[in-house]
């Protein structure tokens, strides 16, 4: 167990290096950033000045062996656009993309989840076709489009939600948060819900498809016959047994929400992480979009890391590893 | 014309499902409207000759200085919006088509030759393409556009590299179960070379599950187009695909100019939703454990 839990840490180390290369290298590949730093009239001296000072001038191995350096005490750099260090821009944005995302994910869950086991309990119900119909449209239907659509329903038509922004915030432990304030929670609802829709086709589809595998098996079988009432057997004996694979998305899934919120705060204009590179990209500010990146590579070889290593613990084939 | 009893049966049965027949039907509509968009368009929509600003921004049904009707409005240059959702549509088209064709022989390729050669370069191969599907294929497709920047290869090639990997795994899954039945290993004792194995025997054979993956993997090539264009990664404003149109109208939303979005969006999602139900009535079909 331990040769495996230390081989997958040494695989998840070298996946990050080599991301952070690929990354380095491809943050590299783009623009000229001294051109959009400077203002086109500013003399030879001041940009030859400011070349050296960024560390352009220097091969680029020298320069990705100074970020690693950097990146192992933590330092991200500044961002040559806000000139504050990158990691200090990046916590201020992350509140309003964590609790965009915590949101989303969780309505999704709480919702789908009955919706599903519903449509999987009485698969022949019009009730389940509809929906299912609707998780097939929330599965299809790219997030963009469906973002506008609700801006046009709800902010534009009938003028109930802001179309845009944060609105109010509170302040709790130095960090801003939405979902504290009535006037937050206005603005929280068109892009949490944009952003919920394609997980909550996802639970529905998941919490379905288990519910009737489950209530086809002995279980449920012997549960009736010991005269357990239908509710019963659903809340203690279904929504148990299909609630471990649920467990196991919502953390995968809360991954790559947090990077799907790209296209949602970019409708939404909402101030978070994703609005953040997609401007950094617009401005060549390659560090915060080099930070932004390791920092997304990071989080999903961590999440990848946890599940291998949560299933070894629970699978004791896996543990001894056939091309591990 | 004399089919194949196999495909003969294979029509019929698809031909049962309603939905997916009308589904079906609408995809080649589709695409038979986008192959003749000079043909059958009102308007050459890049002809900046035929352009008016006295037309822009016209609501649907308004009948324009040229003396014809535009069906569905026209966009803030004065282009007739039917227009530019037919040409719109031959360049998604186009994309997610040429990039599901080059995912699918890069992923059939790796798929087939890791479950062939097996050992140190099967693990290699197949950990590579596992690590990517945990990642998001739209964050994926996302950063390499952004990196490689704007343009018609360099795009491709960002959804080429998010969707090989499904390829990759379908190909391997079913490569692996082909790989130990007796034909293979009667082709390998003969002197044939191995890559001749590989592509007269077990490639064929893994044919089916590919097909399936192709279907969804076109239309999540053409929506994952449509979003990084409209973020603006995606392809030049010179040649607009849906997700353009639907990013150019996207500011006049808010001023209830709803047309300039809304058209070019709803032709992306009976595209894509179009595509979609096809794929499952021939996921169904090929799916023996469903077959009566």
């Amino acid at each position: 167990m331990l040769g495996f839990i230390s081989s997958r840490i040494i695989q998840a180390l070298a996946v990050m290096l080599a991301m952070s290369m690929l990354v380095f290298l491809g943050v590299f590949a783009i623009g000229n950033p001294i051109d959009v730093m400077l203002a086109p009239d500013a003399t030879q001296d001041i940009r030859a000045q400011a070349i050296a000072f960024y560390g352009f001038d220097r091969p680029i191995w020298e320069q990705y062996l100074r970020f690693l350096g950097r990146l192992l005490q933590g330092d991200l750099g500044s961002s040559f656009v806000y000139n504050i260090p990158v990691m200090q821009l990046i916590l201020s944005r992350l509140p309003a993309t964590l609790e965009l995302t915590l949101i989303a994910v969780i309505s999704a869950t709480l919702i789908g989840v009955p919706l599903g086991m519903y449509a999987g309990y009485r698969p022949d119900a019009p009730l389940s076709r509809f929906i299912m119909a609707f998780s097939v449209l929330g599965f299809s239907v790219p997030t963009f489009w469906i973002g506008l659509v609700l801006i046009l329903t709800f902010a534009v038509t009938l003028g109930w939600l802001p179309a845009g922004g944060r609105g109010e915030t509170a302040t709790v432990f130095g960090l801003e948060w939405s979902f504290l304030t009535a006037d937050g929670w206005k603005f929280l609802l068109l892009p949490a819900l944009n952003l919920a829709l394609f997980k909550l086709s996802m639970m529905i589809r998941l919490a379905r498809s288990g519910t009737r595998e489950i209530m086809l098996s002995d279980t449920v079988k012997f549960a009736r016959a010991a005269g357990i009432s239908e509710w019963g057997v659903l809340r203690h004996h279904v929504l148990r047994l299909i609630l471990v694979p649920i467990v196991t998305v919502f953390g995968l899934e809360f991954g790559s929400t947090l990077a799907f919120a790209v296209v949602t705060e970019t409708i939404f204009s909402w101030p978070g992480l994703g609005k953040l590179i997609i401007e950094s990209i617009g401005s060549l500010d390659r560090p915060v979009m080099v930070a932004y990146l390791v920092l997304v590579a990071l989080l999903f070889i961590t999440i990848n890391l946890l599940v291998d290593l949560a299933y070894a613990a629970l699978d004791p084939r896996i543990r001894r590893g056939r091309n591990a | 014309m004399t089919l194949n009893p196999n495909l003969r049966r294979f029509f019929s049965e698809f031909a049962e499902n309603k939905v997916a027949l009308v589904a079906a039907i609408i995809v080649l509509a589709i695409v038979l409207l986008a192959l003749l968009a000079p043909l059958v368009a009102p308007q050459d929509p890049y002809d900046l000759a035929s352009l008016t600003l006295r037309d822009a921004r016209r609501p649907p049904g308004y009948v324009g200085t040229q003396g014809y009707t535009h069906l569905l409005g026209t966009d803030a240059q004065g282009r007739d919006l039917l227009s530019a959702i037919l040409y719109g549509l031959r360049i998604s088209l186009q994309m997610g088509l040429v990039a599901g064709a080059i995912a699918f022989a890069l992923g059939a390729t790796i798929g087939t030759t890791a479950a062939y050669l097996g050992g140190r370069v099967e693990a290699v191969l197949m950990r590579v393409v596992d690590l990517q599907l945990s990642f998001p294929a739209i964050l994926l497709a996302f950063v390499l556009a952004a990196l490689l920047g704007q343009g018609r290869w360099p795009l491709t090639a960002a959804l080429v590299a998010a969707q090989y990997a499904y390829f990759a795994r379908t190909a391997h899954g079913a490569a692996v179960a082909e790989r130990q039945k007796d034909y293979v290993e009667a082709a390998l004792s003969t002197p044939l070379p191995g890559r001749t194995v590989v592509l007269r025997h077990i490639l064929p054979n893994c044919m089916a599950p590919l097909l399936v993956v192709g279907t969804v993997q076109v239309a999540s090539a053409i929506s994952l187009e449509a979003t990084l264009s409209f973020l603006g990664v995606g392809l030049p404003p010179t040649e607009p695909s849906l997700g353009m149109l639907i990013s150019n109208g996207f500011q006049y939303m808010l001023s209830g100019r709803y047309w300039i979005s809304i058209y070019p969006g709803v032709a992306l999602i009976v595209l894509i939703i179009a595509i979609n139900l096809v794929g499952d009535q021939i996921r169904d079909q090929l799916n023996p454990r469903l077959r009566r």
